[in-house]
């Protein structure tokens, strides 16, 4: 009784702190302006089927792709056990479902088991790899101080929660049916010596914290994920939901200065008068970025396969397409947190310098890497249009050069009367 | 066009130049064998000339967005004046900005890369590719980004390479992968911010890895920076850089 007590507080306590964080976020991405990108549905619907459900994009490296594939497989499936848990730690029962499903239950345990195993297993190599073999883009400037933390903390939990799961079937197992008709299962059944010469009592008293510190594991875990790169889990969903559907190529037309200019270029031309002139050309800060840019943000699990596709990122620039999103979010959080960043600072500048932005060669190489349909160079050119249409802030060849096409129609400084010498020459 | 359009005539096909194939002496050539190819195949074009202005592809990535938009209504005016249905362009800039930006502003054509035109040409039969003088090279198509990446065009200056009786052999990173060669974005109109290499010469090394005679491009500001980089490898003598459009010209001995 007293422990179903507990088992409730804890979990509405969980899942308030879990509510209370979403809330947090759901502020964080009202800071930006509207992608206007509720179009083509049922486009939306399939991509996001093959890349986020179906792990479309992660084909190109195929040894981490197998190795994610099988933490999220098992993340989800093993899961459907909380179920059991939840409804065990509310009605004071134990295994609820045995019974009802009967041999079944054991198949499904023998499953979730084998699952958990290789769950732990991927874990594990996801660290040593991390920490150990590191490859470039996971032993990176980057993730210096908290991302690399965050990723270690990841890992060891979901080595925890497996492990809390496995231990607790064989102690269960030692406790209460040796020597009796029924097979242990498969893995934990492998682990049962570690439990010889243990006394009943002890056993049960094992089992027991095990499965409490399962089910406190989850609901920390929880409530750990929104704080973390780790919330794509869940935000991987919505992120390729929104995934940028017209051609890679083409950036959106700003319709305020096409106004602007056929007011110029035609004296019959009528602006729509209700139209509302922007605030501000291109991006400063956060709040001038659209929805999808900062969903993009938060849905970054900073792998760095963009930084390590991007050709400046390559040659030694300082450039970092993973540095784009990871800064975008951690401005979004610092306005959220308030304080006096939140209004002294910006996007740029303190967050993300001119020196990167420049270094873009708007290849779509990080956009084709992410796995998630994440855009980096959106945010780059929006920057990039603010730099130059609010400061006139290019850099003086880029200006020679754009002055080249005001006044001869190419970049260069060859008179536009010339374009058709070449026929002679 | 303009005389065209004064005898009240019109051709099949308007043939975007751009600016480096106007200017530059490198780009110059592929310009010539585009045009050339279009003769030999009997396509009717016509060129701007000097009523062509840039797309406003360097502007606009440069976040100049007026002047991106400058050119590019002003440009559709005039295209749109002329009725000009169908465009091929020597240079996959033009071509994505023609194709996938100047709709959104009133301009809707089909556009074509000059390899998809020319493959096109190849399938209707209009031309034909002599493959001889290239028999025993060793060639390498480096993909530009702009109508690899931004337009998922990767076969059709490798089919029409395949026509030339050559070996042809990849990079390491291509197609998807394929690394830019530096030029995108206004960078080449630009210093490179600072770091411990040229795009250019790592592009320009990889391909020369390969082994290749000859490095193919599909863009005139891929060709710039890769011959400069195959310069910096000491390779000049050794190493053409070519234009698919080039290549099957000389070829066909045009």
């Amino acid at each position: 009784m007293i422990s179903s007590l507990v088992f409730v507080a804890l979990l509405a306590a969980g899942i308030t702190g879990f509510t209370l964080q979403v809330r947090r976020l759901r502020r964080g991405l009202a800071l930006a302006r509207p992608a206007g990108r509720h179009d083509r549905q049922s486009e939306r619907w399939s991509t996001m089927t093959r890349v986020a459900l179906g792990q479309g994009k992660m084909g190109p490296r195929p040894l981490a792709a197998a190795m994610h594939l099988i933490v999220y497989v098992g993340f989800v499936l093993i899961n459907i056990e909380v179920l059991e848990i939840i409804l065990d730690g509310i009605l004071g029962t134990h295994r609820l479902f045995r019974a009802p499903l009967g041999g079944l239950y054991d198949g499904l345990m023998n499953f979730f088991e084998v699952l958990g195993f290789l769950v732990i297993v991927a874990c594990v190599v996801f660290l040593v790899r991390r920490l150990r073999l590191g490859p470039k883009r996971l032993n990176h400037p980057d993730l210096t101080g908290w991302p690399q933390k965050d990723a270690v903390n990841i890992l060891v939990i979901e080595i925890v929660l497996m492990s809390a799961l496995l231990l607790m079937n064989a102690a269960e197992y030692q406790q209460l049916a040796t020597g009796s008709q029924l097979a242990p299962w498969l893995i934990s059944g492998l682990m049962l010596p570690l439990f010889g010469g243990w006394s009943a009592s002890a056993l049960s008293a094992f089992a027991t914290s095990m499965w409490w510190l399962h089910f406190v594991g989850i609901l920390a875990f929880l409530n750990y994920l929104p704080r973390s790169k780790h919330f794509h889990i869940i935000l991987a969903f919505p992120n390729v939901w929104y995934s940028k559907l017209t051609p890679r190529g083409q950036i959106p037309a700003m319709e305020s200065v096409t106004t602007e200019i056929k007011s110029m270029l035609d004296p019959s031309f009528v602006p729509d008068p209700n139209a509302v002139p922007p605030a501000r050309f291109g991006a400063k800060d956060v709040h001038d970025l659209h929805f999808a840019n900062l969903l993009n943000a938060y849905s970054c699990t900073e792998c760095g396969r963009c930084t390590s596709e991007c050709p400046a990122n390559q040659t030694g620039k300082k450039l970092s397409p993973r540095r784009i999103m990871m800064a975008t979010r951690d401005r979004v959080e610092e306005v959220l947190t308030g304080g006096q960043g939140a209004d002294t600072r910006s996007l740029l500048d303190d967050w993300i310098s001119r020196e990167e932005l420049w270094a873009c060669t708007t290849c779509n190489a990080c956009v084709e890497a992410c796995p998630l349909n994440i855009d980096p160079m959106d945010i780059i050119l929006q920057m990039r249009q603010y730099l130059v249409m609010e400061e006139s802030a290019a850099p003086s060849t880029v200006n020679v050069a754009m002055g080249n096409i005001e006044n001869n129609a190419a970049p260069w400084a060859y008179p536009q009367a010339d374009r058709g010498n070449w026929i002679q020459q | 066009m303009a005389e065209l359009a004064a005898r009240g005539e019109t051709a099949e096909v308007l043939f975007w130049v751009g600016c480096a194939g106007s200017f530059d002496e490198r780009a110059k050539k592929v310009t010539k064998a585009v045009a050339k190819l279009l003769n030999q195949a009997g396509v009717s074009f016509a060129v701007l000339g000097a009523e062509e202005s840039c797309t406003g592809d360097p502007a606009r990535r440069a976040g100049n967005e007026f002047l991106f938009q400058m050119q590019a209504l002003q440009n559709i005016e005039i295209l749109n004046g002329y009725s000009v249905q169908k465009i091929v362009a020597a240079c996959p800039h033009c071509f994505n900005t023609l194709k996938n930006e100047y709709p959104q502003l009133g301009g809707t054509y089909e556009v074509f890369h000059h390899s998809q035109f020319i493959e096109q040409l190849l399938r209707d039969g209009r031309l034909r590719v002599e493959g001889g003088s290239f028999k025993g090279k060793r060639i390498v198509f480096h993909d530009p980004c702009y109508l690899g990446r931004a337009n998922g065009e990767y076969e059709a200056p490798r089919n029409l390479l395949a026509q030339l009786d050559a070996e042809i052999h990849e990079m390491k990173r291509s197609k998807k992968n394929g690394l830019c060669c530096g030029a995108g974005g206004a960078q080449i109109f630009k210093e490179p911010e600072a770091g411990n290499a040229e795009i250019h010469h790592v592009r320009a090394e990889e391909a020369l890895a390969t082994g290749a005679d000859i490095i193919a491009v599909g863009c005139p500001f891929c060709k710039l920076m890769l011959t400069d980089g195959v310069t910096h490898h000491g390779k000049e003598g050794q190493v053409q850089v070519l234009d698919i459009a080039e290549a099957i010209a000389t070829a066909n001995d045009l």
